[in-house]
């Protein structure tokens, strides 16, 4: 196949997964979330500061599909706050050439915050920085960083991003 | 103690007799309160926790940071010693640092240039003499009269405390033996690193984050994490230590090995009675997996200092938070996420995933930020009236059970003293 073929469908996966996944979240229970990455997957969210000067912790540091299964039921069964919502808005990924299968991945996005008592707030902007492992025609994150622009962190960071 | 001046005559009036036990929901909403705060408090003769000496390794290294509400530069010198001062320019008032670290020779405002050395002093003026003749200072203008104000450090176990106030008590008697022996229990002889550093804003007013932390009542009711997945098996005790003037504190807890060799004996009958609560279990537990890093059995640790900094251990999750005020309804609490430079990568990994518990996404700390809110949303139109802390009695002694709020009316005590109010 043409490589640039294959380039245009590779991003067509990703883009189509990542659509998906946002649903889940905002629209969703999010208990589908960690279907969107392979078993032995790495997810973290950590801020630009953080990132760029290689300091290893994150505010959720997970390195298991099960550790993200264990967070959403965390979420739904054990923890206590105030009801609230997301809407994610994601731009058009960048993505690098595949190799092996895996090809690297940025996107960047938005996320108001939506609380009981509240209005719409911009909660948080920053970017994915993935890898995704190509499994026939699906999309599926091996490793996903989600990197927040600023290191403010309003209140409570429940659900993830 | 230097003599405070009298409250304002519209500071409503807070008995005497309420000690720390009854606390005027005014004192977390009144502008003039927060004022005092930083006057008193914040700039008087308390320790505010800085920042770490692992994060000024060599000379010119600084970092940014607040004591209250006041900018402040922190920064180690050629002679090694550790320095604070305003961030605030002797000339006009502008910002000297403008990153929140770096390492820099000196610190020249973007202004009108007026340089100053890394211990704060003015050294030097861009035209002090003028141009050609015309123009530049007055001649006898001294350059040491001016300058931003420097602050006193200390270095404890290398956590690093400033002072606005050179009265200030000397560290060791601030914080007393007991709370000094457990900031040495975690920090002693150890090379600190940091792991990360985080920053949750908090839609409430200081104290109630600061009540939040010495509130050892709360922590098995409000957070249903460990309960929930039944993640507590082994018998536990624990207590709390409060300074002598009341506003530091240490609460811990224990693995009870009497109790546990207890259970031991009788497993075969237990065994058989344990059902369990819930069915809900946790698929991954390496997130809790833990490893010895102590001499004894503490798991938790959580000890502050007067009036907004906390240093905590649970299980091998370490970390320091600061509180720093910004208005009377907002605050920052500053999260750094520390390990130490003889981890191996599997201790640095458990510390890693242990941290899942902490910050503002944390399975034992989420609810904590929300609470605040609750509190500030709930008492407004209440603010004469009063939050009660009788748990355990009124005074403001420690002990060896947690079901009591004697370290929150230790920091009451403190904060009247200081306050005058």
């Amino acid at each position: 196949m043409n490589i640039h073929v294959r380039q245009a469908e590779v991003s067509a996966l990703i883009s189509a997964a990542q659509a998906r996944y946002v649903r889940e979240i905002d629209d969703g229970d999010c208990t589908a979330w960690p279907n969107f990455f392979v078993d032995d997957c790495f997810y973290t969210i950590t801020s630009a500061d953080n990132y760029a000067q290689n300091l290893e912790a994150g505010l959720v540091w997970l390195d298991s599909k099960d550790m993200l299964r264990d967070r959403i039921l965390s979420l739904l069964e054990a923890n206590v706050y105030e009801r609230h919502s997301y809407r994610h808005m994601i731009g058009q990924p960048f993505v690098d050439e595949l190799e092996g299968g895996e090809v690297d991945s940025e996107t960047s996005f938005m996320v108001a915050r939506i609380t009981r008592e509240g209005p719409t707030d911009l909660f948080a902007t920053g970017r994915y920085i993935d890898r995704y492992r190509i499994v026939g025609d699906e999309a599926k994150i091996v490793s996903r960083t989600v990197v927040l622009d600023s290191n403010q962190i309003d209140t409570l960071l429940g659900f993830p991003l | 103690m230097n003599n405070l001046a009298p409250l304002g005559a519209d500071m409503p009036v807070w008995a005497k007799e309420d000690e720390g036990f009854h606390v005027p929901y005014w004192v977390f909403q009144r502008e003039d309160v927060l004022e005092m705060e930083n006057e008193r408090l914040f700039q008087g003769e308390t320790w505010n926790y800085m920042c770490l000496e692992a994060e000024l390794q060599s000379p010119g290294d600084f970092v940014a940071v607040h004591v209250g509400e006041t900018p402040v530069i922190v920064t180690r010198d050629h002679d090694g010693e550790i320095y604070a001062f305003e961030n605030r320019c002797s000339h006009r008032g502008s910002l000297l640092a403008l990153e929140d670290r770096g390492n820099v020779k000196d610190f020249t405002c973007v202004y009108h240039a007026w340089t100053h050395s890394l211990q704060g002093d003015l050294v030097g003026i861009a035209f002090k003499d003028g141009i050609g003749g015309k123009g530049g200072m007055e001649k006898d203008f001294c350059m040491n009269s001016v300058g931003p104000r420097k602050l006193r450090v200390a270095n404890v176990e290398g956590l690093i405390f400033g002072s606005f106030d050179e009265d200030v008590d000397d560290i060791e008697d601030y914080l007393g033996d007991e709370v000094l022996g457990r900031i040495r229990r975690v920090l002693e002889g150890r090379k600190m690193v940091v792991l990360g550093r985080f920053t949750q804003v908090l839609p409430n007013n200081w104290k109630l984050y600061v009540e939040n932390t010495k509130d050892s009542y709360h922590a098995s009711i409000l957070h249903t994490f460990f309960t929930t997945f039944e993640l507590n098996r082994l018998s536990q005790k624990g207590g709390i230590i409060v300074s002598p003037n009341g506003g530091c504190h240490v609460s811990y807890s224990e693995i009870d090995q009497v109790a546990e060799a207890e259970k031991a004996k009788n497993t075969i009958y237990s065994d058989q009675k344990i059902r369990s609560q819930s069915d809900l279990q946790l698929a991954d537990k390496s997130l809790l997996a833990s490893f010895k890093e102590f001499d004894d059995d503490i798991t938790l640790q959580i000890l502050t200092v007067f009036p907004g900094f906390v240093l905590q251990q649970i299980q091998n999750s370490i970390a320091v938070r600061q509180v720093l005020p910004k208005g009377t309804d907002e605050m920052h609490l500053k999260w750094t996420y520390i390990g130490f430079e003889d981890d191996t990568t599997e201790q640095r990994r458990a510390r890693l995933k242990l941290s899942n518990l902490i910050g503002p996404g944390g399975y034992v700390s989420m609810e904590d930020g929300c609470i605040g809110g609750f509190v500030r949303r709930g008492t407004k139109g209440a603010s004469d009236n009063n939050a009660v802390l009788e748990m355990g009695g009124r005074s403001i002694e420690g002990g060896d059970d947690r079901i009591t709020e004697a370290s929150i009316r230790g920091f009451w005590a403190e904060y009247r003293m200081r306050m005058g109010l």
